[in-house]
């Protein structure tokens, strides 16, 4: 069976390679065959899915060494793959979520010219994120990260004709570009440290290395993780990747992409666990993004940008739980594949709502949709429900989980953490009812008649099925996995499992999430679901007008990088054409001038030249004379 | 063997012509010096004047008497052989075809010394001057004392010294400049051929050519014969007194050998008519009209006859004179 | 007198001749002190050929006086070929080869 590991990265790579070589006699059955090898995939991941169910909890771990990569003295890079069950965890959710997209796409793209090439990319999109957590180092995880960076460019620009695509895509890759010197240095420490990258001598040699150094290697993999994931102050990205076509924004902010970051730090968890700085600084910084994206979801009106905010946010919890340590690994994978479930769901919905709307995404224009999309109307709704928590779906005990967890990191730590992630559930609450209100309920804010006349009407089945299909993982995943542990159990192996002690039982904290998704629902309906909405934006306060900017980050961005960049290259070009050039222009100048002038001995006339000769002989006559004479 | 044996007879004789001996050691004899100080002296002369006698004929005659003197010396210093063939080859031959081809090529403008390039003159004199010192200095500085002489060497006569070696020891080399010369006379030859690649144009055609190009077209006008000279350097004059340059051959005219006979030659003229009326007691009825100081160009009424071969376009001034009669 | 005089009267002839050659501009008359300068050569080679009691300097001026004479058949031909196509023995109208 192990045989088999290489042909899931393999399948959608031969995809990639023969859509994208094959040119436009493709055209006709690129997509199916695109999908069709993503399926593949995905029942590949399956049959090994069920293998490693038959083995015993602790030899389930597989291996597949391909070849050696890069044999040099002392350095040692092989192409080998690693199947455990926090790969195979993510296998299933790219491979199986991935499909879901690419059978969504088919629709969604029918209209596209250019769909065999986006199927090209998708497959890439899969090959690159298969390798990134099958990969069993860190070198050939670099491979599959920057082959996630280069699809995700290529995808979110992939309306490359809109300058704005074009623009969204360049930052996509030049925001991941400081989080990858991240890993590639992180890489680097642990070569010299460690003399080698494959994942378990690395995490076995953890114990005897001094904790400055790890702290070092895990700051480094938090940044490339915070670009990869889009947490703060790496976050820019994200809202503008929304550029892409939706089911590019599903498939980044379900499966792949931004779910790298989590997986990185959960796969390096023996670092993290060794050096505790590190891990707050994981902390920290879920904590923040969780804020973060909430707020942004609450301002934003285009329906992907709010659900952009909310991917910020959830992964903020996953970062939050990773950076807890063994307590929270397991709930931060869980919650990543519950999310994976619902916001795949919720992205696939809002692009069957604009399919429906002309491509509007300002959801101020939408309003009242529930009787002309009844299937998405309620495979959203389902979606929103797992996402805010409702009791007994998905996201309700992925998040309930990560809360408790937070609140048993212990101390005051622990109550901040507790707290916040709390007022993320309650916020959560409000921004997604409050999308939910304007897209679906209350009354239309379009026409079908006039200018801008738009007709909504159904998707078709290709997207709707896919749709479905996620809204029934968004209702029952969570179960499934709480179900006697299950999910724990089976991760236990691979991320280590303890039980944290919270200060509160897990009823208190049940009934305290249930409360603050009330409050946040109670609120957003008063706000958005019984007052008319305006079809324009409201001024609102300073903070709003911040908020919709993305709390000025770009602006920050701006002042603190862009500026200082433009300065600097300004003065290098000022050094290079006053100094370099000047140097260079005066040499050839001074050439120049004094070839000038010589050339005038040059006058052609023989008898000037006969001059010469003749004084030379006078000179060689001088110098035999002297050299006679010494 | 034959023609060996007379040209030592022809050395033997010319060593006694040049009163000399061949022979010596450190010194030489006192004809030797005397015959070396007068003729070095004429030698260097010549050399001087080849490059400053402003004609070249001139020049092209004193290098030919500094090569006859070199000759001289060649014999003076036991080179017989080398003396006769600098006076035939060189004297002989090479500067007759330097006369040669100076009379090819005419007279032009640059035989004057006048230097056209900026400091030509100052940095030949300065290497000329630098170079002699330096050389001179040398030779007086080399230790040359004693002179070996070439009794041995010419013991069984010069010529045939010199071709033991020729024919032996530089037999190579002289098969080669055998080939250089050869070479030189082919070189020579396809150098100064000229194909005729087109037609010759005849006579009619380039008649047409020259009406077409405004040019003259009629034969040039002649020079102005005058009895007294009856010379071809006279040009003829203009109506209005002017010496025509068309009139006169144009390497004469850039010789500067032209005889000017305009205005006061004119008045001479004009005087010596005058004269010649009052001892023929001839009267002058349109002397006061055509005075020679009022129109010194026209004919001042001179007898026709006399001055027939005057002006070859000269015909108003005739007629003028017809009607004042 | 000393025979090492007729060395010094070539080096003056050469240095004559060749202070001519950058003088005249009248191509013919600056051959002609080329020939000069040849002739003051070959006169030191034949002083030589006393000073060393053999004909090797003979043979040398020889070889010179040969080669001169080629010299100046083809360096007349140019002479002739320049002034056919320049209407001008001078040297300074050939002065294409420059910048």
């Amino acid at each position: 069976m192990e045989s088999l590991i290489g042909l899931l990265v393999g399948a959608p790579l031969l995809g990639a390679a023969v859509l994208l070589c094959g040119g436009r006699r493709l055209d006709r059955a690129g997509h199916w065959l695109g999908t069709a090898l993503a399926a593949s995939s995905f029942v590949i991941g399956l049959l090994l899915f069920a293998d490693m169910l038959g083995e015993e909890t602790e030899q389930r771990a597989m291996h597949q060494h391909l070849f050696s990569w890069i044999p040099v003295n002392g350095f040692q890079a092989d192409v080998a793959f690693q199947l455990d069950q926090l790969s195979m965890t993510f296998v299933l959710l790219i491979t199986g979520v991935g499909t879901l997209i690419h059978l969504y796409s088919i629709g969604y793209m029918e209209h596209d010219e250019r769909r065999r090439r986006f199927f090209g990319y998708l497959n890439l999109f899969l090959a690159a994120m298969l390798l990134l957590v099958l990969a069993d180092n860190f070198l050939l995880l670099y491979v599959g990260w920057e082959g996630v960076g280069l699809a995700s460019y290529l995808l979110i620009g992939f309306w490359q004709h809109k300058p704005s695509a074009a623009t969204a895509a360049k930052k996509a890759f030049l925001v991941n570009r400081v989080g990858d010197v991240g890993l590639s240095i992180a890489i680097m420490i642990m070569f010299t440290t460690f003399g080698t990258f494959a994942f378990g001598p690395v995490f076995e040699a953890t114990g005897e290395t001094s904790e400055g150094k790890l702290t070092a290697i895990g700051l480094m993999l938090l940044l490339a993780a915070c670009g990869k994931s889009a947490q703060v102050p790496l976050q820019s990205w994200l809202g503008d990747a929304m550029e892409g076509p939706t089911p590019v924004s599903a498939l980044i902010h379900a499966a792949t992409m931004v779910t790298a970051g989590v997986y990185l730090i959960t796969r390096s968890g023996a670092i993290f666990n060794a050096a505790p700085d590190a891990q707050t600084v994981v902390v920290v910084v879920g904590a923040v993004t969780l804020l973060f994206g909430a707020f942004v979801g609450c301002a934003k009106d285009d329906i992907k940008k709010a659900l952009a905010g909310s991917t910020m946010s959830q992964i903020g919890y996953m970062m939050l739980a990773a950076g807890l340590g063994p307590i929270g690994y397991a709930f931060a994978i869980m919650h990543l594949v519950t999310h994976g479930f619902f916001k795949a769901g919720l992205f696939l919905g809002a692009g069957s709502v604009m399919h429906g709307m002309n491509d509007e995404v300002d959801m101020r224009r939408y309003g009242g949709l529930r009787k002309y999309m009844p299937v998405t109307f309620v495979t959203f709704g389902l979606g929103y429900l797992a996402i805010i928590g409702f009791p007994g779906l998905s996201g309700f005990f992925s998040k309930d989980q990560i809360i408790e967890a937070a609140f048993a990191k212990g101390g005051t730590q622990g109550w901040i953490l507790g707290s916040v992630t709390l007022l993320g559930a309650a916020i959560t609450a409000y921004y997604m009812t409050r999308v939910m209100a304007l897209t679906f309920f209350g009354e239309k804010r379009w026409s079908e008649t006039g200018k801008d006349a738009v007709h909504p009407h159904e998707s078709p089945k290709s997207m709707t099925i896919p749709m479905i299909v996620l809204a029934f993982g968004s209702v029952f995943a969570g179960g499934l996995f709480k179900w006697n542990e299950s999910f724990v159990h089976w991760l236990e192996p691979v991320t280590q499992f303890e039980h944290g002690h919270s200060p509160l039982s897990a009823t208190a904290v049940t009934s305290m999430t249930v409360v603050a998704l009330v409050i946040g629902v109670g609120t957003a309906w008063l706000q958005y679901g019984r007052r008319p909405v305006p079809a324009v934006a409201p001024r609102g306060s300073l903070l709003t007008r911040a908020v919709r900017r993305d709390f000025l980050q770009d602006d920050l961005n701006h002042v603190a990088l862009v500026k200082p960049g433009e300065y600097l290259t300004r003065g290098l070009v000022y050094v290079d054409h006053k100094l370099v050039d000047g140097v260079v222009n005066g040499t050839a100048a001074t050439v120049g001038g004094a070839s000038g002038r010589l050339r005038r001995v040059q006058n052609g006339f023989v008898r000037s030249y006969a001059v010469s000769m003749f004084g030379g002989a006078a000179v060689l006559v001088a110098a035999t004379l002297l050299m006679r004479a010494v | 063997m034959s023609a060996a044996t007379t040209a030592d007879a022809a050395a033997a004789s010319t060593v006694e012509l040049a009163g000399s001996l061949a022979a010596s050691a450190s010194t030489t004899s006192t004809g030797e010096a005397l015959q070396f100080w007068v003729l070095g002296t004429v030698a260097v002369l010549g050399a001087l004047g080849t490059v400053f006698l402003r004609k070249s004929v001139h020049s092209a005659l004193s290098l030919a008497g500094t090569m006859i003197i070199l000759a001289v010396f060649y014999l003076a210093n036991g080179a017989y052989f080398l003396g006769i063939v600098q006076i035939v080859v060189y004297t002989g031959a090479v500067m007759m075809l330097f006369l040669f081809v100076l009379m090819l090529v005419g007279v032009t403008a640059e035989d004057s010394l006048k230097e056209t390039i900026k400091g030509q003159r100052w940095m030949a004199a300065l290497c000329g001057l630098g170079f002699g010192v330096l050389l001179i200095g040398g030779l007086g500085n080399a230790s040359i004392k004693t002179f070996s002489g070439l009794e041995e060497a010419n013991a069984d006569g010069n010529v045939f010294g010199l071709a033991r070696l020729i024919f032996t020891k530089y037999v190579f080399a002289f098969e080669l400049t055998g080939a250089l010369l050869v070479t030189a006379a082919v070189a020579a030859m396809v150098l100064t051929h000229r194909e005729r690649v087109e037609r010759r144009s005849t006579q009619r055609e380039m008649a047409e050519v020259r009406v077409r190009e405004n040019k003259h077209l009629p034969p040039l006008p002649a020079p102005g014969v005058y009895a007294r000279h009856n010379a071809v350097d006279i040009p003829g004059l203009l109506p209005d007194g002017t010496p025509s340059e068309l009139t006169v051959n144009p390497t004469l005219r850039s010789r500067g050998q032209v005889r000017d006979v305009s205005a006061e030659a004119l008045e001479s003229l004009a005087a010596l008519e005058q004269r010649t009326g009052e001892a023929l007691g001839r009267e002058e009825p349109g002397e006061p009209e055509a005075g020679p100081d009022s129109n010194p160009g026209g004919d001042p009424g001179g007898d026709p006859g006399r001055n027939s071969g005057g002006n070859a376009g000269n015909a108003d001034p005739d007629r003028a004179k017809e009607k004042t009669k | 007198m000393n025979p090492v005089n007729y060395l010094y009267l070539a080096a003056l002839l050469f240095t004559i001749g060749a202070s001519g050659v950058l003088i005249r501009r009248n191509a013919i008359i600056v051959f002609m002190c080329v020939e000069l300068m040849l002739n003051a050569s070959n006169l030191a080679l034949v002083a030589f050929s006393r000073l060393h009691g053999n004909l090797d300097g003979q043979i040398m001026a020889f070889f010179t006086m040969v080669v001169a004479a080629a010299e100046v058949v083809v360096g007349l031909a140019i002479i002739v070929t320049l002034f056919r196509s320049r209407h001008s023995a001078s040297v300074d109208d050939a002065s294409l080869m420059k910048l």
